[in-house]
């Protein structure tokens, strides 16, 4: 099926969710409001002429510095493609500023677990009812989500863990650990008495 | 009785008090492949819970690219699956140019097909090679090498480098084939079949080989699809995914080879799946040698983002030798596209896919990498669950992860 067609159809099915579709590089796209996206990721799974069986791809996306008029803060894409019928369709789910938070598609694609966490580590997005929301990527004490457009590239401080692994270096230092890679801070065997 | 070595962190010590214990596989253990970390819940020598932990390579990519234009983030996709650069660059290339509507010349197309393919057999041949080192053979390991050698040889002679590329760019190619490297490659092609039986001699119906292989890591082609596995994993399951064919990119919608499906999805079909691979590969590199045309090796509406091969003679004031380019073709001829796109192409490890967002800056706005490595390991605590620990390390193996591709 044309890739405008299935957005079309899901038009259709969803009237109140769908905001706008578009086409770009001949790839179909729809922009969703984020409330009902279980069900519409699901319709697009099941229903007999799409079934788009395959999750590629799921992002999160950060609109803060973004040109283009009336974009909600954050975005969660999700890249389909029906391996049967090889047609292919992209979702983008609005989320707001505050608490940005949005369901979770476990229960449709067990593989969307990581890819969840991901995003939620990178942009601190929430997925509601996911399994194990953890971050995946960096320490669990990490501060920030550095995805975020007000994040800055060098970051904004120094890893908390970063005192407690520069201790564990001087422990392991006792024996004999040296970081300047001498050999091994071994003193020269003491000479015999003649 | 446990003792605490760092916040939230306890090494459990076998109390004697039951059989349930929990053991820490990694991060520096030589059969993950890299820095993966496995924390495992057992039951006697069963698998009850598996977690894997990953991020110890994490570098900030995706962050890194949306402050790098797009010509200078194409070396860091040679550090994603480092072993297999020359496909994670072509996957790369492929994709900025479908997003700023570039076109590339034949016969570029052409290359970049063969050195993809020759990245994918190197790519299962240290898989191979690491795999049944792992689970006890060490012949093949040596022999795997081998051949494996004589690619790298063949890289080098190309481009100089032996693992990280950046050979193809966005548009083309950096430089021309060689006769000498064509030459060279189509001896390598003559005594590989040959190569490829040797293995399977060595392997293909050994005891001990099939039963730490048959039946072990099982996985339906519909929990495989769930699971979002690709390549070789998702095959080995039966069913038919292979970029290639389903979306071709370059010169694949040229050239003619079949996708070997497996059936069975345990260790032994996945592993089924990538020595046919190999055998397609030869396949399609012969035929890009036999059919490669004459012609430009980079397109004319990009050939700014195509490194020059020599620095500019007179660099002027204010500028930078090889940045000019990507400035003047924003003022100029505004190449640079608003929009989004996700392209993905077929690497040894399977999906390796690409969403952009162009705001129509000379830097993504947004640069997602969907890695299969990520969505593997992901995968992995579904998969060796109720199995056993020692068929962990197969289950590892077979799945086929690079690290710094899974962390990014």
């Amino acid at each position: 099926m044309e890739s405008m067609a299935i957005a079309d159809r899901l038009r259709a099915e969803f009237p109140d969710e769908i905001l706008h579709s578009y086409l770009n590089q001949g790839q179909a796209a729809a922009v969703v409001r984020p409330g009902r996206i279980v069900d519409i990721l699901r319709w697009l799974r099941t229903t007999e002429t799409i079934r788009m069986d395959h999750l590629r791809a799921l992002c999160g996306v950060d609109n803060a510095r973004r040109r283009e008029p009336g974009l909600s803060r954050f975005e969660v894409v999700y890249n389909l493609y029906s391996i049967p019928l090889r047609h292919e369709i992209r979702v983008r789910a609005e989320v707001g500023d505050k608490d940005p938070a949005i369901d979770s598609v476990v229960e449709l694609w067990p593989g969307a677990n990581w890819l969840e966490r991901e995003t939620f580590d990178l942009f601190g997005i929430h997925f509601n009812n996911h399994p194990d929301l953890r971050r995946v990527l960096l320490p669990d004490d990490w501060v920030g989500h550095p995805l975020r457009k007000d994040y800055p590239l060098k970051g904004k401080e120094e890893w908390a863990g970063m005192t407690e692994l520069l201790a564990k270096v001087r422990e392991l230092d006792r024996f004999g650990f040296d970081p300047d890679g001498h050999a091994h801070g071994q003193t020269a065997p003491e000479e015999d008495e003649p | 009785m446990t003792r605490p070595i760092a916040k939230n962190m306890e090494i459990p010590v076998a109390d004697g008090e039951g059989e349930r214990y929990s053991l820490r596989m990694g991060p520096q253990h030589p059969a993950t492949h890299g820095v993966l970390r496995v924390d495992l819940e057992l039951d006697g020598e069963t698998i009850v819970a598996c977690t894997p932990q990953v991020g110890y390579l994490h570098r900030g990519f995706e962050k890194l690219a949306e402050n790098k234009t797009y010509a200078q983030t194409l070396i860091l996709t040679d550090r994603l699956d480092y072993i297999a650069a020359m496909a994670n660059n072509v996957g790369y290339c492929v994709a900025v140019e479908r997003l700023l509507g570039i076109s590339v010349p034949l016969r570029a197309q052409y290359i970049r097909t063969m050195v993809a393919e020759m990245s994918r057999i190197c790519s299962h041949l240290l898989w191979l090679a690491t795999h049944a080192l792992d689970i006890g053979a060490m012949t093949v390991f040596l022999y795997c090498f081998r051949e494996r050698e004589i690619l790298l040889d063949l890289f080098e002679e190309l481009c100089g480098a032996r693992l990280t590329f950046s050979y193809p760019r966005i548009g083309g190619v950096r430089q021309d084939v060689t006769v000498r490297f064509i030459d060279e490659l189509q001896r390598f092609l003559d005594i590989f079949p040959s190569r490829i039986e040797e293995y399977e001699t060595l392997i293909d119906t050994n005891r001990i080989w099939l039963k730490r292989t048959v039946g072990i890591g099982k996985v339906t082609g519909e929990e495989a699809l769930a699971l979002g596995l690709t390549g070789a994993c998702l095959r080995g399951s039966g069913v038919d995914y292979d970029l290639r064919k389903h979306q071709p990119y370059d010169a694949y919608g040229l050239v003619d080879f079949e996708v070997p499906l497996g059936s069975d999805g345990d260790i032994y079909a996945r592993y089924r799946c990538r020595m046919e691979e190999m055998h397609q590969s030869e396949r399609i590199i012969q035929q890009c040698i036999d059919q490669l045309p004459p012609g430009p090796i980079f397109g004319p509406d990009a050939p700014d983002l195509v490194m020059p091969n020599k620095a500019p003679a007179r660099i002027e004031a204010g500028t930078n030798a090889y940045g000019t380019g990507l400035i003047k073709l924003i003022r100029d001829r505004n190449l640079y596209l608003t929009g989004d796109v996700y392209v993905a192409t077929e690497v040894p490890k399977g999906e390796l896919g690409f969403y952009f967002i162009s705001d129509g800056n000379n830097r993504p706005y947004r640069m997602h990498i969907r890695s299969p490595s990520f969505i593997h390991i992901g995968a992995l605590a579904a998969i060796a669950k109720g199995e056993l620990i020692a068929d962990l390390i197969a289950n590892i193996g077979s799945l086929d992860v690079v690290l710094g591709e899974s962390d990014r």
